[in-house]
């Protein structure tokens, strides 16, 4: 009978599945934190003032904003999508929170002045709606994400234009504020919040039925759908999270940088994108998660905090970090490949 | 058989092994000028290989080739369409985005002595070549934007026209309506008669009997019968391709089975008038609690596409689906599975997460019953450990990846994710294909327990043995259309291959 065969076979199999064979299973999770205590070791020695509590809490701020859009941006990769609109919809809830706040009389700027609690609402609501818009013209009208996001990405950027117009605003609402720039017991509250909806990240995909679905409609899409599914109803759901998040990070990163301006968070697409790719979650879907990202988030922010600890050429550092990053898109790819081959 | 000639193409004692399984076993062929050969056989039976070791695709093999009595070896196609060898193969090999013209001298565009193509001169001949073949289209037309039929005609242009004095037709007219066959066998005889030697493959024996001076017959990687067309009969055909007496293998179904009565059970599914495109026309049936119906035909009849208009994967152009008198066209697979019915198509990859352990692959179907928000790992690994037990799945480790286990007991994993929650209409699409006989009969018991259990169960198979086996009754699909119904009656593989 075939089925004894199976068990033969598979033991036989699972005899092999040795320490080598798991090592290549993980590389996935092993190689960026390698990379990490590399990156770590090497500033350590090099700079003196690297390896302090005080510019431990440097790197923790620096990557916060990052580390919030990267929350939802996880998300959608696992699904094996891309969203490329999460910086300008970060800028454009950014700049919207601060349109609908009182200015400083010098500002000038010809906005709509709510209490705070409507201007964070209309915010929140403003980078919903531009996800949902991504969601439906990948879900419903079948637009690749990657053309979907890139036009989103130039109507979020031409909605800030025109709010703004070319000016600066500063006054964001107060609660916006104290999260973005201020602190408790020592500790910013903008590393408090990206703590936390890093963990409710996490909590999501590990523990909820939703969770589960993002981790099989990325594994195999055409098999997620032939068990019966709602494959587009889970995607536009990870784009729409996307953009929600990029929003939260765009109004406190408004206020942790004390205005809002065009072009303010362009550095933050590649950021986040490589924090999520760096950490290994594979760009095909279905394998990584926040975990990942927030190694990635430390190798990315040790690389952009260190750098600036040794004496080197700040030209030469966008080098080194597209280096770094196609590095470990090398990784990603081979750790995608000797995975299939240690399930063959 | 023309006498008194020497063939163009002889092939001696060919063998052909593909990793131990013997494909092919001493085959000896020949084909004449100004000759159509027909070959018959069933799935598997090694015609198709013959065909790809002339074409120069299978360049390993045992035995004399000779071309024009000379011995000749084909290293690759392109070696084969130099010496004039060319093969229209039975999947559709075109380029979609390219115009119906680029296609036709797909890899031949006449070019002017500065190596630019002559865009103006290529959408004249290849206007005229398809003019001649009865087909009239503006060459420059995008050719995806063309019915498939259509496209396929092309196709067979392009090779029909290509100049080649050997031409390999392998189930050319699976997709083609009678009119378009019509034109295909008329510029057939009139290339025969200019001199072309023609091979022409098809499940369809009336065809192989209209267009065919001689016909070979292949079982089992043998050639075991050839006679001149005029000379036999579809019965005698039939008989030879799948053999009856000492040489007939364990259960070939070669003898009569008589299906059960029809019983009067409720109506669990009644498909009515769906209609699908070119694939699906106008199909209607029933399907009652505790029976199995089986739904037959060959390769590209239609029910691969029909089993997914079922669970709403396609939308049909027309007609509706009845679940329990609810009547609904599935707008998705969710909205599919909430109304009841499961679904098992004939690829395990398009169904399994291979990376994923064995329980989350058999779990993932019935989350939404078992969990709200939050998931309950521990419930999804006792449904799964009772499932595993209950099919004999082995090894019995929920744990493991699925990509571990062999590909029938994957099989049966596709079963168990239905399971937990039982459906109330199963389809499965070629349920026991590229099993062996252990875990064929494993998959069939399962069904039959199903279907006792009252489960209404819709197989859909090109294998005739795995219809016969499994089903109460059975429909038979051609070209798109239900053409014949066996219920409480007598039926047998000869009596289905002659219906389909």
């Amino acid at each position: 009978m075939a089925s004894s065969e199976g068990v033969t076979a598979t033991v036989h199999r699972g005899g092999q599945r040795s320490a080598a064979a798991i090592l290549r299973s993980q590389m996935r999770n092993i190689a960026p934190f390698l990379t990490l205590i590399c990156l770590s070791g090497f500033f350590a020695i090099a700079s003196p003032s690297f390896a302090t509590l005080d510019n431990l809490g440097n790197i923790l701020t620096q990557v916060s904003v990052t580390g919030i859009i990267a929350v939802g941006l996880t998300f959608v990769i696992l699904c094996a999508e891309i969203d490329l609109s999460i910086a300008a919809i970060a800028n454009v809830t950014g700049i919207a929170v601060a349109y609908f706040t009182l200015q400083e009389s010098y500002v000038n700027i010809a906005n709509v002045p709510l209490p705070g609690w409507a201007a964070i609402m209309l915010s929140l609501a403003l980078c919903a709606l531009l996800g949902l818009v991504n969601a439906l013209g990948l879900t419903v009208i079948g637009i690749p994400s990657f053309i979907m996001t890139l036009a989103m990405m130039q109507i979020a950027a031409g909605i800030s234009a025109l709010l703004v117009r070319g000016q600066i605003a500063y006054k964001v609402p107060d609660l916006v504020t104290t999260l973005g720039s201020g602190s408790i017991g020592g500790i910013p509250w903008i590393v408090i919040v990206a703590a936390v909806m890093l963990l409710a990240g996490h909590l999501v995909l590990t523990y909820t039925r939703f969770g589960r679905y993002v981790y099989m409609v990325g594994g195999n899409r055409e098999a997620a759908e032939y068990s019966g599914l709602n494959v587009k109803l889970i995607l536009g759901s990870v784009m729409v999270i996307s953009a929600v998040c990029s929003g939260i990070a765009g109004m406190l990163g408004v206020a942790h940088f004390g205005s809002a301006q065009q072009n303010e968070f362009d550095t933050y697409l590649l950021d986040s994108i490589a924090a999520v790719v760096v950490g290994g979650t594979s760009l095909f879907g279905g394998r990584g998660g926040i975990g990942n990202t927030i190694v990635g988030l430390f190798v990315l922010g040790v690389l952009n905090n260190g750098l600036d600890h040794v004496n080197i050429d700040s030209f030469l550092k966008i080098l080194i970090r597209g280096l770094i990053l196609l590095a470990a898109l090398v990784i990603n790819v081979y750790a995608q490949r000797l995975r299939a081959r240690a399930a063959e | 058989m023309p006498q008194g000639r020497s063939p163009i193409l002889e092939l001696k004692e060919i063998t052909k092994a593909f990793g131990g399984v013997e494909a092919l076993r001493g085959v000896d062929f020949a084909l004449y000028a100004g000759e159509i050969h027909g070959l018959v056989g069933e799935n598997g039976a090694g015609k198709s290989t013959l065909m790809k070791i002339i074409a120069g695709v299978h360049p390993e093999f045992s035995g004399h080739f000779a071309l024009d009595g000379r011995e000749t070896r084909f290293r690759s196609a392109r070696d084969a369409h130099s010496a004039g060898v060319a093969m229209v193969h039975q999947e559709l090999s075109v380029a979609p985005d390219l115009s119906v013209a680029e296609n036709v001298f797909l890899g031949t565009q006449p070019t002017n002595r500065f190596g630019l193509v002559q865009w103006r001169r290529m959408a004249r001949e290849a206007g005229e070549q398809l003019a001649r073949f009865g087909i009239d289209v503006d060459p420059m037309t995008r050719l995806g934007d063309l019915p498939i039929g259509l496209q396929q005609l092309i196709e067979i242009a392009r090779v029909l026209f290509s100049g080649a004095r050997i031409i390999i037709l392998d189930e050319p007219t699976s997709a083609l309506s009678p009119p378009e066959v019509e034109r295909l066998f008329a510029t057939l005889r009139r290339l025969r008669d200019e001199g072309t030697g023609i091979v022409f493959i098809s499940h369809f024996i009336e065809d192989i009997l209209r267009i065919s001076d001689t016909v070979t017959v292949f079982r089992n990687g043998r050639k075991v019968h050839e006679t001149e067309a005029a000379a036999t009969s579809k019965a005698a055909l039939i008989e030879a391709m799948i053999g009856k007496g000492r040489e007939a293998l364990e259960e070939t179904y070669a003898h009569d089975i008589t299906l059960p009565p029809r019983g009067d059970r409720p109506v669990v599914l009644k498909a009515d008038a769906l209609s699908l495109a070119r694939s699906v026309q106008d199909v209607s049936f029933e399907v009652r609690a505790g029976e199995v119906l089986g739904i037959y035909g060959f390769m590209g009849c239609g029910q691969l596409e029909l089993a997914r208009v079922l669970f709403g994967k396609i939308k049909p152009d027309s007609g509706t689906v009845v679940i329990d008198d609810n009547r609904t066209a599935f707008r998705s697979t969710a909205a599919a599975r909430r109304a009841g019915i499961a679904f098992v198509p004939e690829s395990r990859r398009a169904m399994l997460f291979h990376q994923e352990p064995v329980y989350k692959n058999i779990s993932i179907s019935v989350l939404d019953r078992i969990s709200a928000l939050l998931l309950k790992p521990s419930r999804e690994r006792s449904i799964a450990a009772r499932q595993v037990e209950q099919l004999q799945i082995r090894p019995a480790a929920v744990e493991l990846d699925l990509g571990m286990l062999s590909g029938g007991n994957q099989q049966k994993v596709a079963l168990a994710k239905w399971l937990s929650y039982p459906p109330r209409v199963l389809v499965l699409c070629e349920p026991t294909r590229g099993m062996d006989v252990g875990a064929k009969n494993d998959v069939i018991n399962i069904v039959r327990e199903l279907s006792a259990k009252g489960l209404a169960i819709i197989v859909l198979s090109t294998e005739p043995e795995t219809v016969l086996s499994l089903a109460d009754r059975i429909i038979v699909m051609k070209r798109g259309a239900v053409v014949r119904e066996f219920a409480g009656e007598v039926v047998s593989k000869d009596r289905l291959l002659e219906a389909a």
